[in-house]
């Protein structure tokens, strides 16, 4: 008797699966876009026809194992052939996968249609951002975690939105079909939001359309979906999808601000400015891999804290910055950053974590100003 | 077919002792017997198991919470690429292998394997290859960190130095197994028993025979794809390089080559097991041998043409990923005929559940599940949401761990009164496989819900809505690791206890085939004169 224990513990696993599926949350989620919608459907589809299959198959399986036991007498057929069922076994499997193809293939044709898209954005994955292209706007940005590296050291209490937050979102407006353009600048990402339906893997050297479509107006976040190294796990996508009117504000407002961030390249800060700001900054784009200590993690990431080029002649170090390190995961942070956010940075590094007395030391200045960094960048072509 | 084999020759009692092993280290080091070999491997297998394991339990616990828990991001990486090399280069075909070189002569009828020093090689150049690969961890900078896949250009030209190492010991495990597959085909055809025809042969044989071919197959492709790696790290070549005119999916269609064929390679064999396995404690002849065979063939076919269903989501075209859902939905075909053979096996039969049948059902119920998650993965929309999450970390654990692993550790039950001449404690044997089944369920089965909700695989950190559910899969995971302890044990005893051996020939009441007609524990040498099977 104490099997029959045993193996309800297999049927009330099997019960648990199925009422995981049907729980809201998580499942997959039904999403806000056509093709997301049309995705769940055809999963739930899947799921049934395989848990109505399961139930047939274990049902004859459990049923013998009660059933045909040594120990209470049974006695074995001697059969061992039967070519009618074993047709019957083959065909009708086939049939249903005939059956669940057919929607497959037309949900997929939906897919691969991207034409009438009212707005294009190109999408590049880099080690450990994305950057947005608006190609008609003439909008570009790169978006970063905005989660702190206090919060994932356990410091600070986490936010709702842990690791599922940026400082600047992609925004879309609502009921517009968006092709999306991904690529990759360095290795493999995959640019993922559940709630749209779509993953596309960015890939160097390639261009991959797909497309998304928002019903509502809502944020909907996601995740990078290929390893892509050592912060693959701290690259959020969050998209949010706003009403034609917001959107055509934000992009005005973005236009604008990018005007401003021209005129910054001219202005000049003071020490502490540039250190306020430069903190913010660093954690944003540097402390991933050199840490909040400045300590990073050698050898791969090394360390800034008594670093021989931080605590070097200024213009070596803006070069350093802005061109990156071919070959290493220290990018060309010139194509990604401003001159303004490029100086604060460089003059925060210089001065924390006790560089400030190594680099007076080495006769260097510690303050670097947004001219500075456009001088370098000018003398560099 | 098993019940028509005929035993005519007992020649346990015919060979000398001086034919006997050699002693110390040097048995160990120069033998050409198959069974000394198949020792080393599943021995082999067996330590590499637990270090492959302890790399799972790191993940585990580092996943226990949002937050760093014990390892930071870079670690979190080389514990992942490590744990999956380990797991499917030096468990499951290791294992797989010792299983070949103890019980294929021994089912056949043949006094060894066909070519034994080759077989000594090959073997030996395993534990090189995996103590210079574990080695990356100690050298300074990071250890191989790109995913067990090894995706170019993360690998490439970002990858880190220790690569070239990873390189190398992949070219030893590589010919390691085509050695070994060369070796079990040769056998195969060559060594087997007067009277031992084709559709007589086991179906742990057939499944072998078909596996040994996979890996002739597509081990050259993986050494050709580190080849190339190797070739674009140093040789300023452009294989995988946009920048240089390369294509870096090029790299995901030849590793893929290989990938998908190998995941057949690690469960092959495993469905011979169980096909040995289901009718013997079911007491009934295997239902539908012929189409056993046809369907194991079939598989193997058809795996060689799916590869691409790893790389939905890379931009393939529409018309690529509709052939490739059809071929992949059809796998499941065959697949489903030897799972509905194993039932109608069962169904009628005289059933007792000792702990290889305990470990075979378990197997046969959560691989099929794993089967189902597979099918859905196939439906190319529904993977653009599967793909990369941890559903699919869900589906290939169910596929391996209770697929591969499972039969492994069936097989071993099932012939280790064979093997030391000791029968294991069927108590201890069901607390095994009860904390086994437990662990496994609660380890993976909520990572299906993990991935549907939208958790990518392979990240060191995650967004606080997945905690409850990486809790239970670490819990899971430690249960899982702390029963394999029992099965440590077991085998342990059963090896080095100095009781008598107690165990018939036949050891299970209604065990067929060769291996059962000689003496438990099986004499060094067997079958010197070849058995006539009518």
């Amino acid at each position: 008797m104490h099997y029959i224990g045993r193996i309800s513990l297999f049927v009330c696993l099997i019960l648990f699966a199925i009422a995981g599926f049907a729980t809201p949350g998580i499942n997959m989620p039904v999403g806000v876009s056509p093709i997301s919608k049309q995705i769940y459907d055809l999963h739930m589809a899947c799921f049934w026809i395989c848990c109505v299959i399961g139930t047939l198959t274990f049902g004859v399986l459990f049923y013998s194992l009660f059933k045909f036991r040594k120990s209470k007498g049974a006695k074995a057929a001697h059969f061992h052939q039967h070519i009618g069922i074993e047709i019957l076994w083959t065909v009708i499997p086939f049939l249903i996968l005939v059956g669940l193809a057919i929607p497959a293939t037309i949900v997929l044709k939906k897919i691969h249609n991207t034409d009438e898209s009212a707005l294009t954005v190109k999408v590049t994955g880099y080690q450990w951002k994305w950057k947005y292209e608006y190609l008609d706007q003439g909008v570009s940005f790169f978006s970063t975690l905005a989660t702190n590296q206090d919060q994932i050291n356990n410091k600070t209490p986490k936010n709702e939105w842990f690791l599922l937050e940026v400082d600047k979102p992609m925004v879309i407006p609502v009921k517009t079909k968006v092709k999306i353009l991904v690529t990759a600048d360095d290795v493999i990402h995959a640019w993922w939001v559940p709630e749209l339906g779509v993953k596309q893997d960015g890939i160097p050297g390639f261009i991959n359309e797909n497309w998304i479509y928002a019903e509502h107006p809502g944020i909907y976040r996601g995740q990078c979906g290929e390893l892509c190294g050592m912060n693959h796990g701290f690259m959020p996508i969050v998209v949010e999808a706003v009403s034609q009117e917001d959107f055509k504000q934000w992009v005005q407002n973005h236009q604008s601000a990018s005007a401003v961030d021209n005129t910054n390249s001219y202005k000049t800060f003071t020490r502490e400015e540039l250190v306020t700001l430069g903190k913010v900054e660093y954690e944003k784009s540097c402390a991933m891999c050199h840490q909040n200590t400045g300590e990073g993690v050698p050898p791969t990431f090394p360390a800034l804290k008594r670093s021989r080029v931080v605590t070097g002649p200024a213009t070596a170090n803006i070069k350093f910055v802005s061109q990156g390190v071919p070959g290493t995961a220290m990018q060309a942070f010139g194509d990604q950053l401003d001159d303004k956010t490029l100086a604060v940075i460089i003059t925060y590094t210089r001065q924390a974590w006790g560089n400030d007395k190594l680099t007076e030391k080495h006769k260097q200045s510690i303050v670097v100003q947004p001219i500075d960094v456009k001088n370098a960048r000018l003398s560099k072509k | 077919m098993s019940e028509a084999i005929v035993h005519t020759h007992d020649d346990a009692h015919h060979h000398d002792d001086h034919h006997g092993p050699e002693k110390g280290f040097k048995r160990w080091l120069f033998t050409t017997n198959h069974k000394d070999i198949g020792t080393l491997y599943l021995t082999f297998s067996l330590i590499m198991l637990f270090i492959g394991g302890i790399m799972a339990l790191i993940i585990r616990v580092e996943l226990f919470e949002p937050g760093k828990v014990i390892v930071n991001p870079e670690f979190f990486n080389q514990m992942t690429t490590m744990h999956g090399l380990i797991m499917v280069f030096g468990v499951i075909m290791p294992a797989m292998a010792g299983l070949a070189n103890w019980m294929i002569p021994m089912m056949i009828g043949a006094p060894d394997m066909a070519l034994p020093r080759l077989n000594n090689w090959s073997f030996w150049l395993l534990p090189f290859a995996f103590t210079m690969l574990m080695s990356t961890q100690l050298m300074s900078g990071p250890a191989p960190d790109f995913g067990w896949t090894f995706y170019a250009p993360l690998s490439t030209l970002y990858g880190p130095k220790s690569t070239d190492f990873f390189i190398f010991s992949i070219h030893m495990m590589g010919a390691s197994s085509i050695m070994a597959a060369l070796n079990i085909v040769v056998t195969i055809f060559n060594m087997r028993a007067p009277g031992m025809t084709w559709f007589k042969l086991p179906m742990f044989v057939w499944s072998w025979l078909v596996t040994a071919f996979l890996l002739l197959a597509v081990m050259p492709v993986l050494a050709g794809c580190v080849t190339m790696m190797l070739m674009d790290r140093h040789f300023h070549t452009s294989f995988f390089n946009a920048a240089g005119g390369g294509d870096p999916l090029l790299f995901q269609h030849v590793f893929w080559f290989f990938g998908h064929p190998e995941v057949y390679i690690l469960i092959l064999p495993g469905f011979g097991v169980m096909s040995e396995i289901i009718p013997t404690f079911a007491r009934k002849t295997l239902f539908g041998y012929h189409a056993m065979v046809y369907a194991t063939v079939l598989i193997a076919i058809v795996g060689f043409l799916v590869w691409m269903h790893h790389m939905f989501t890379t931009g393939a075209p529409y018309s690529a990923q509709l052939y490739f859902m059809y071929a992949t939905m059809l796998v499941a075909v065959p697949t489903g005929i030897k799972v509905f053979n194993w039932v109608a096996t069962l169904f009628k039969g005289s059933i007792t559940f000792e702990t290889p049948m305990l470990f075979a059902l378990g197997f046969l119920v959560m691989f099929t599940i794993g089967g189902f998650s597979g099918l859905m993965l196939s439906l190319v929309p529904a993977d653009y949401q599967y793909r990369d999450s941890y559903f699919v970390v869900a589906h290939f654990h169910y596929v391996l761990v209770s697929g591969s692993l499972f039969t492994i550790i069936a097989a071993v039950y099932f012939w280790l009164p064979k093997w030391t001449g000791r029968m294991y404690s069927e108590r201890l044997g069901h607390l095994h496989f009860w904390l086994s089944v437990i662990g496994m369920n609660l380890a993976f089965l909520p990572m299906h819900f993990l991935g549907l909700a939208g958790m990518p695989r392979r990240i060191p950190d995650y967004p606080l809505q997945y905690t409850d559910f990486n809790q239970w899969c670490t819990v899971g995971a430690f249960i899982f690791g702390f029963a394999q302890l029992i099965f440590l044990y077991i085998i342990i005893k059963s090896c080095f206890s100095k009781s008598k051996p107690d165990v018939s020939d036949r050891v299970w009441e209604d065990a067929k085939g060769l291996e059962w007609t000689i003496p438990s524990p099986a004499p060094y040498h067997t079958f010197e004169t070849a058995p006539i099977i009518k």
